[in-house]
């Protein structure tokens, strides 16, 4: 999924994987924005794990991360300034790779390779078994948080 | 020691996937070891039937983030195998090209990210990166340059989908290599540093005596063909998989526990993975990471586990030097893929993941549907070795305060880089003793 050069400088990742229902999410969000297909926006989908993000986001000025996250209330969006604030691993537990989000930022971190401006978006699942779409309360709030974006971006 | 005492760990770390350990020690005497997977219900061998021959690369490159090229050619493999078509020339050296890839970033990401701050004494790849930001920036850029050859080749970062039955949908021109020729002329030198890093880490003395199972062909170190052979005896055709090796049922667990069928001892564990492959195939590796492995300490055969991962860098280190053999020498090839005609029939498939032996094997009806699916990961293959070795290493360490144990058991588990993902999530680690 991409839709603008490699050089935009707004990119958004949303992060996990299809088939396991609400950890789909992120890329449920991601793709409805590519589709919008925002000036200047780049968009990618990746599964998360291995630290591939510290790859993917190289060279890009603003970075917009969307992950599902794991907890109680389904539904809830958690936003973070990640350049400002540490990211609780205990959220982004719902990755199905011990090496996920909230670690990869914080080896950026340490090694000084976050991206200029870094927001995560955590999106609460409920359901994360294996299979293909989202629960109700999964899918609205990937739908709000697509507005929510598209309105931080000023588009 | 109190007579009670009962040891819980919510995650253990560092490891790709779910699953779960139970420990069971009673008056000093260790009593069970049980290392379970949660396995969803065959859910993608189900999602397969039905579906088209030329979608099986696709879905089942979805089955693990961390190694789809695996799942991708060992199902390639077994369709071209159903359908009689055979894939040589310059589309065979690219497939072997994009497996070198995999293996280097799946490998970097184990040796330096989940692996190496175990021997240096550090909870996690973030910790280790303070003290040594260095050694963790060398195993990025490494891990990247294999994410590069994959990339180039599979069409994009994440989820390469560029692989097809008979070859690729597309194959890059000659002129699209060069940067990443360049690259990868750093990363051999960066392989060399790391297993002569990883050779320095202090070992437990632990040698088993393992049947290690691995691809074996005449002429190169495995990836995608040759026969299943292993240290004792063993040497069949990839066809004849389900004759020597068994999936059965454990009671404690949703997964399946594969084992060797074997006439005098009955169903044996064995051991898949880079030791099983180094030991079937050190004179097959390049004469670098002979040289190289030799300098750090390895003998031909490497019984220990822990010292897999001076095992898993020589074999980066091998498949670095082999992508700069084909890229040196890659000759666009006429077409992009040999075509390929569906007909009614059984196809076998077997690769070397980064972890071990992948086996696929598909029914396909005549005009390409596939009826049924069987899929082996290497995971499910090494659990009862798992096991086995946990309950060789534990009685001498009886005495260790519970945290310290229980860091050495996680260590023990993650020698085989489990990717537990393939099957399940999240391991957690339990440990009674009363």
């Amino acid at each position: 999924m991409m839709n603008a050069p490699l050089s935009a400088p707004t990119l958004i990742i949303g992060v996990g994987n299809r088939w396991r229902r609400d950890d789909g999410a992120g890329p449920a969000a991601a793709e409805a924005l590519a589709a919008l297909d925002l000036e200047g926006v780049r968009v990618l989908e990746t599964g998360g794990g291995g630290a591939d993000l510290l790859d993917l986001w190289q060279g890009a000025t603003r970075v917009i991360l969307i992950d599902a996250a794991s907890g109680p209330p389904a539904g809830t969006v958690h936003r973070f300034d990640a350049r400002q604030q540490h990211l609780p691993a205990a959220l982004f537990g719902a990755s199905s790779h011990a090496f996920g989000v909230a670690q990869t930022v914080e080896l950026g971190r340490t090694l000084d390779c976050l991206p200029p401006c870094l927001t995560v978006y955590a999106l609460a699942g409920r359901d994360f078994a294996h299979g293909e779409g989202l629960s109700p309360e999964a899918a609205t709030a990937a739908l709000a948080l697509v507005a929510e974006i598209v309105q931080e971006l000023g588009a | 020691m109190s007579m009670s005492r009962t040891i819980k760990v919510d995650a253990l770390a560092r490891v790709e996937g779910e699953g779960a350990l139970t420990v069971t020690v009673r008056k000093g005497e260790l009593k069970d070891v049980q290392f379970r997977i949660f396995e969803p219900p065959r859910f993608f061998e189900g999602f397969l039937r039905g579906r088209r021959y030329a979608e099986a690369p696709d879905i089942t490159a979805r089955i693990c983030g961390i190694c789809p090229v695996a799942y991708q050619m060992s199902s390639v493999h077994a369709m071209e195998n159903a359908f009689g078509v055979t894939v040589d020339g310059p589309l065979r050296e690219l497939r072997r090209l994009i497996y070198c890839g995999e293996w280097i970033e799946s490998h970097a990401l184990h040796v330096y990210m989940l692996h190496a701050p175990d021997f240096l004494g550090f909870e996690d790849a973030i910790r280790m990166a303070h003290k040594h930001p260095d050694a963790v920036k060398r195993g990025l850029r490494l891990k990247k340059a294999g994410n590069d050859i994959v990339t180039l080749l599979g069409g994009r970062e994440i989820h390469p989908i560029n692989v097809r039955v008979g070859g690729f949908y597309r194959v890059p021109a000659k002129r699209e290599w060069m940067q990443l020729i360049e690259e990868l002329k750093w990363a051999r030198e960066a392989a060399v540093e790391t297993v002569l890093w990883t050779g320095q880490f202090d070992f437990p003395d632990f040698e088993q005596d393992y049947e290690f199972v691995a691809l074996r062909h005449p002429d190169e170190y495995p990836f995608n063909e040759g026969h299943i052979a292993s240290n004792k005896g063993l040497d069949i055709e990839v066809r004849d998989f389900e004759r020597h090796f068994e999936e059965e049922h454990v009671a404690r667990s949703t997964a399946l526990h594969a084992v060797r069928k074997t006439a005098g001892s009955g169903r044996q564990p064995y051991h898949v993975g880079p030791l099983a492959r180094y030991a079937l195939n050190f004179d097959k590796l390049s004469p670098l990471a002979q040289e190289t492995a030799k300098a750090a300490g390895l003998r031909s055969v490497c019984n220990n586990p822990f010292q897999s991962i001076v095992v898993r860098s020589v074999e980066t280190l091998y498949a670095v030097d082999e992508a700069l053999r084909i890229l040196e020498n890659y000759e666009e090839p006429d077409r992009p893929y040999v075509p390929v005609t569906p007909r009614a029939s059984t196809g076998y498939g077997a690769s070397e993941a980064p972890r071990g032996l992948l086996y696929h094997r598909y029914e396909v009806d005549a005009d390409g549907t596939i009826l049924s699916a069987c899929i082996v990961p290497p995971t499910a293959q090494n659990q009862k070795t798992v096991e086995r070795d946990l309950w060789n290493f534990i009685p001498s360490r009886l005495d260790l305060s519970k945290e310290e144990l229980t860091w050495q058991c996680e260590q023990a588990i993650r020698n085989y880089d489990p990717c537990i993902s393939c099957s399940a999530h999240f391991l957690r680690l339990e440990l009674r003793k009363s």
